[in-house]
C-alpha cells in the first residue's frame, strides 16, 4: 500500500481534497470518517466483500495479452479487462463494497449519481442484490445518450430521477444527489461513483478500486513499464495506478477528455486547463470563469464529461509522479473502432481514451503497457456507430 | 448600524435573503433601499454560483438568471457601494466564488463597502478556523455559521464559541426552499432555546408567512426569509411596491 501518497487526517493530498461541505452535512460525514477504514478493514466485511467480488462480480479480471494490438505498434501490450467485470465496468468493485458499507452503518436507502450510467448500473445491481431501495441522479443530456443504461437500471428497480438544471450531466447530476443527501441525512447513503467528493470519499473509493493494481501486481510475469487509464474524475485510473504509485520505475500516464481540442470551449481536460478551486465539497482542479463559476465541460463520452478530477489526481500531477494527457473525441472514437476490429473488443468510450493515446507514446519491443480497459462498449453502439457512417461519406 | 446592535434592540429580527442581479442585473439597487423604507433589520446578499449545493430550486433559479444577466463578485460589491443603506447587510455566498475573488480581497471588499458579515455554508468551522480567522479580524468581518436539528450539542457550543454575530439555526434537514412546515422544528428550536447559547439566534428555511415569523420568534432572535420573498419577486411588476407588501404582510 502507498504511504507516500495517503490524504491527511483532514483529508487532504497536498493541498487538494478535504471536505468543504455545508453544516447539514457534517454529522454524515462524520460518521463515515469516523467509521469507513473500521468496517472496511474488519475480517467481516473483507470476507464478504471478497467473496461477491469472486463469485457475484467475475474477479480477478484477466489480464490479457493483446497480440494484433501490440504488433500494430511494436511494444507489448496488456489489457486489465475491467469490462469483463459483472455489469461491464469497474464501478461495480465501489459499489458493491459501498452498500456493504451502507449496510453495516445501518443505512436504508441507496442514492447516487451517475454520468454514462456504468456507476448507476453497477448501484442499482448492488441494491438489487441486497433488497435496498436505490435512487439515480442523471443528467437528462445523459439519459438521452446513454439509453441502453438507463433500461438496465430501471429493469433492475432503480428510481431514475432525470435532472434538468445546469449543463444536465455529471456536475449537475451530483448537485441533485448531494442535495438529495442534505434532505435525507438520517435513513441515506450516498454512493459516489468516483474518487470525488469531500473527505473520506476519495480516499474511500481509492481503497475500493485498489484491486485492480492489486492483481496486475499478481498477474504481471514482467514489470510493466507503463500503466494506461483514462481519467473523468479518477477511479478507475487510481485503481489501476495504486500499488504502483511507490515504484517510480513504472511510468503512469492517465489520459483526459480533450473534447474538440484542449484549445477549444468545448473540452473536458481538467489539469490540461482547470485551476485549483472547489466543487461538490473538494478542494481540486476545476474547470471555471476567472469568478469561479463552473464551466460546462464536454466530451463526447458521458464518464469523462466532468469539470473537476479526484484530489489526488490534481496532487498526482502537481508532484510530477503520474503524467497527465489528452485526447480528442475523433481520437478516442478512432481508437475503439480500431480494438474492436484488431481484438474483437469493443471499448467503452472512456476506455478508448486510454487507448488512443497508445499513438501518441514512443513504442519499442523492450516496454510492457497495460492500458486499464475500464468498461465495455455496449452502451455507446449508437454514438459509435454514428462515427462509421459519418466516417463513410 | 452594526450587526450586533440589532439583536440588543429588537427581538423580532427580520432578515430577508435575496439574490444579487436578480430578477435584473441592476436590481439590488431598487431592492436595498425597499428593504431599509419597509423595516427589514438585516438584508444578506446571495452571491449567485453555478452549483449551490445547499440550495432548492428557487434559489437555483435566481443565481442561474442573475448569471445569465452578468452578475459578478465585483459588480455585487460596485452596486452596494453605489447604494447606501444603514441597515446591516452580509453576504451569503459559496466559497470557491470567494476563494477565486481572492479571501483578503473579498474581506477587505466586504470591509469596504460596510458588508458586516458573511454567510459560506460550504466553509466548514475547522477550515475557517485554521485558516481564515486573522483575515476577518482584520476586517472586522464577521463569519456566521449554521447549525441544523442534526448537529450535535458539542458542536452547536464550539460553534457558539467561536461566533461573533448571531447563529443560523436552519429548521429543517434541508435544502432551502422545500415545502416543509417550520412548525415542525418546535422540539428543535425548544432545545437550541434552552442551551441558553451566548450568541443570538436567528432561524431560516420555511418560513413563508406571518405566522411562520411569529412562530420563530417563540424560540430565537427573529427570522430569516429567501425563497418566498424570491417567489413574491418573481411574479412582481413593481419591485418596491411588492417588497412594501411583503414585508408589511410579515409584519403584520
Amino acid at each position: 500500500m502507498s504511504t507516500l501518497y495517503q490524504a491527511s487526517e483532514s483529508g487532504f493530498y497536498g493541498e487538494y481534497g478535504g471536505a468543504f461541505i455545508p453544516e447539514m452535512l457534517y454529522p454524515n460525514i462524520e460518521q463515515l470518517k469516523s467509521q469507513y477504514l473500521n468496517i472496511i478493514q474488519s475480517d467481516d466485511f473483507q470476507q464478504e466483500f471478497i467473496q461477491l467480488l469472486k463469485h457475484y462480480v467475475g474477479r480477478p479480471t484477466p489480464l490479457y495479452n493483446a497480440t494484433r494490438l501490440s504488433a500494430e505498434y511494436g511494444s507489448t501490450i496488456f489489457l486489465k479487462r475491467e469490462d469483463l467485470c459483472h455489469t461491464g465496468a469497474h464501478k461495480i468493485n465501489n459499489a458493491i463494497g459501498q452498500v456493504l458499507l451502507a449496510e453495516k452503518l445501518g443505512k436504508t436507502r441507496i442514492i447516487a449519481e451517475t454520468g454514462a450510467g456504468q456507476h448507476g448500473v453497477a448501484t442499482a445491481t448492488a441494491c438489487a442484490l441486497r433488497g435496498l431501495p436505490c435512487i439515480i441522479y442523471m443528467g437528462a443530456k445523459d439519459i438521452d445518450r446513454q439509453r441502453p443504461n438507463v433500461s438496465r437500471m430501471q429493469m433492475l428497480g432503480a428510481e431514475i430521477v432525470s435532472v434538468e438544471s445546469g449543463s444536465k450531466t455529471l456536475k449537475d447530476a451530483t448537485n441533485e444527489a448531494i442535495r438529495d443527501w442534505i434532505n435525507n441525512p438520517v435513513d441515506t447513503h450516498y454512493i459516489i461513483g468516483s474518487v470525488v467528493g469531500p473527505h473520506p470519499y476519495p480516499e474511500m473509493v481509492t481503497l475500493l478500486q485498489a484491486i485492480i493494481s492489486k492483481e496486475i501486481q499478481e498477474q504481471a510475469k514482467k514489470k510493466p513499464t507503463h500503466i494506461i487509464a483514462c481519467v473523468g474524475g479518477g477511479s478507475n485510473a487510481i485503481g489501476a495506478f495504486y500499488h504502483y504509485l511507490d515504484d517510480e520505475e513504472v511510468q503512469l500516464i492517465g489520459v483526459e477528455a480533450a473534447g474538440h481540442g484542449i484549445d477549444t470551449s468545448m473540452t473536458a481536460a481538467t489539469l490540461a486547463l482547470g485551476t485549483p478551486g472547489v466543487l461538490h465539497a473538494s478542494m481540486t482542479r476545476v474547470m471555471q470563469t476567472i469568478d469561479g463559476q463552473v464551466i460546462e465541460p464536454h466530451s463526447i463520452s458521458a464518464g469523462l464529461d466532468y469539470p473537476g478530477i479526484g484530489p489526488l489526481h490534481a496532487h498526482l500531477s502537481d508532484t510530477g509522479r503520474v503524467l497527465y494527457h489528452s485526447v480528442t473525441d475523433q481520437e478516442a472514437m478512432k481508437a475503439a473502432h480500431q480494438l474492436s476490429r484488431l481484438e474483437g473488443i469493443i471499448p467503452a468510450l472512456e476506455s478508448a481514451h486510454a487507448l488512443a493515446y497508445l499513438n501518441n507514446m514512443d513504442h519499442n519491443s523492450g516496454q510492457t503497457i497495460i492500458i486499464n480497459l475500464s468498461g465495455r462498449g455496449d452502451k455507446d453502439l449508437a454514438t459509435l456507430t454514428n462515427g462509421i457512417s459519418d466516417e463513410t461519406e | 448600524m452594526k450587526l450586533n446592535e440589532v439583536f440588543g434592540a429588537n427581538q423580532r429580527v427580520l432578515n430577508i435573503y435575496i439574490s444579487a442581479g436578480y430578477p435584473k442585473l441592476e436590481s439590488l439597487g431598487t431592492i436595498l433601499p425597499a428593504l431599509e423604507a419597509s423595516g427589514v433589520d438585516i438584508i444578506e446578499i446571495g452571491i449567485p454560483y453555478s452549483d449551490p449545493i445547499a440550495d432548492g430550486p428557487t434559489i437555483q433559479r435566481s443565481n442561474s438568471i442573475a448569471l445569465e444577466n452578468g452578475i459578478t463578485v465585483d459588480t455585487i460589491f460596485d452596486q452596494i457601494s453605489a447604494c447606501p443603506v444603514k441597515t446591516p447587510l452580509i453576504l451569503m455566498g459559496y466559497f470557491n466564488t470567494v476563494l477565486q475573488f481572492g479571501v483578503e480581497a473579498f474581506c477587505k471588499r466586504c470591509h469596504d463597502v460596510g458588508v458586516s458579515g458573511v454567510i459560506l455554508p460550504d466553509l466548514p468551522l475547522d477550515l475557517y478556523l485554521n485558516r481564515y480567522v486573522p483575515i476577518f479580524k482584520k476586517y472586522a468581518l464577521h463569519n456566521i455559521c449554521l447549525i441544523t436539528p442534526e448537529t450535535s450539542e458539542e458542536r452547536i457550543r464550539q460553534i457558539d464559541l467561536h461566533s461573533s454575530s448571531f447563529i443560523y439555526a436552519v429548521s429543517s434537514s434541508s435544502t432551502t426552499g422545500k415545502n416543509k412546515s417550520v412548525k415542525d422544528a418546535a422540539d428543535y428550536l425548544q432545545r437550541i432555546q434552552s442551551m441558553q447559547l451566548s450568541s443570538p439566534l436567528m432561524v431560516g428555511f420555511n418560513i413563508k408567512t406571518s405566522d411562520d415569523f411569529d412562530f420563530v420568534c417563540d424560540y430565537a432572535a427573529g427570522g430569516i426569509i429567501g425563497s418566498a420573498f424570491l417567489l413574491a419577486l418573481e411574479k412582481s411588476k413593481d419591485i418596491k411596491e411588492t417588497t412594501h407588501q411583503f414585508i408589511k404582510a410579515i409584519r403584520s
